[in-house]
């Protein structure tokens, strides 16, 4: 057999084909491995339990720096009358701020989601205690007078969000599902009459089903903020010397 | 036939020992390109049957067909239509066309012998 050029052409593409071929076979099958998508979930949720672990790690040693701040801070008071002053103005923004526990008489709100069976038809979000609940009990008892609120353990401060977090409560970024134990240092009365009134948040969440109970109570401990806070965005404004300028 | 043969399995040889893998998002585009190159080289045997195989024709149709299918790849993508598909109809007929004629050829050859 006479070997022709068609021959030589036809075999020489069909070496780079089945080259081509066998590249592409086993880049596609290489792909397909390293696509997240199909990293296997036992990886994700080893790696996700990594992550927690460092996580707490980070924690205790935030707890750790804290206790040698405050230990400074215990020292710098007792050196002289200057810094005597400004640690009591330091431990007030401090209780301010909700970095400190605090403790003293006030209320426990308890929101559970509705005993009630539901009926047939019925929307079952209207029988779970929501961001927006806990949201208007809170703005109650800030309007109220509360000085420290707290929720499910959660410290609440300027800074908080409280919103909807799939069937949980989103807190600091760390999530709450029901029954949620609101409790809040301030005038307890004032508070409880603030919740209590006619019309108001409790009657309007006890209409809807929900599990709410206020109790009053004479010691409450607040914790302290566990998160941190890092300002990127907002500076404090210096105050322009204004004052000079007139008297020239 | 034999030397066809040969290359094939040269090229698969070849392909698993060199260590380089193509990146996912070229995938596409070597696929639609093997797929041209396919059809150009059942063509060519077909041609060869018919004794009509021009070398010029071949090549151009070859390379032509790859880039052109690529570069509707590339434009599919864009425009996000698989226009690709076109060319894998057209590829995909026109294999099965020329492999009945090889078929044909063979089976022929079979029975005369």
């Amino acid at each position: 057999m006479k070997i022709t050029n068609a021959q030589i052409a036809i075999s020489s593409i069909c070496l780079i084909m089945a080259f081509a071929i066998t590249l592409q076979i086993r880049s596609v099958s290489h792909n397909r491995i390293q696509s997240p998508e199909n990293t296997r979930s036992a990886e994700l949720i080893s790696l996700l339990q990594m992550e927690k672990e460092r996580n707490e790690n980070l924690q205790t040693q935030l707890y750790a720096l804290k206790d040698d701040l405050y230990q400074y801070q215990e020292k710098a008071a007792t050196s002289s009358d200057y810094s005597k002053v400004l640690s009591s103005q330091l431990q007030r923004a401090e209780v301010l701020a909700g970095l400190t526990a605090v403790e003293g008489p006030g209320v426990i709100v308890t929101v559970k989601d509705s005993s009630l069976p539901s009926g047939a038809g019925s929307n079952p979000n209207d029988y779970i205690a929501h961001d927006l609940d806990i949201l208007w009990i809170i703005n109650e008892l800030n309007d109220a007078g509360a000085e420290a609120i707290q929720i499910n353990g959660e410290r609440v401060v300027a800074t908080s969000e409280i919103r909807c977090a799939g069937a949980t409560i989103s807190i600091n970024n760390n999530r709450f599902a029901a029954p949620f134990e609101i409790m809040a240092i301030g005038d307890s009365a004032n508070m409880e009459n603030a919740l209590m009134m006619r019309g108001g948040v409790y009657d309007a969440l006890k209409s809807y089903g929900l599990d709410i109970v206020v109790k009053k109570s004479t010691k409450l401990t607040v914790n302290a903020y566990k998160g941190n806070i890092n300002f990127v965005y907002a500076t404090p404004v210096q105050e322009e010397p204004a004052k000079k300028e007139g008297q020239q | 036939m034999i030397l066809v043969i040969i290359a094939l399995l040269f090229g698969v040889g070849l392909a698993l020992f060199v260590p380089v893998n193509i990146p996912a998002e070229l995938t596409p585009y070597v696929a639609i390109a093997i797929l041209a190159g396919m059809d150009s080289v059942f063509g060519g045997f077909a041609a060869t049957i018919n004794n009509n195989f021009k070398m010029k024709i071949f090549m151009t149709g070859l390379f032509g067909n790859a880039i052109l299918a690529m570069v509707l790849t590339y434009i599919g993508k864009l425009l996000d239509v698989d226009i690709y598909l076109a060319a894998v109809i057209v590829f995909g007929t026109r294999l099965f066309q020329n492999f009945s004629v090889i078929r044909r050829f063979l089976l022929s050859r079979r029975s005369s012998d």
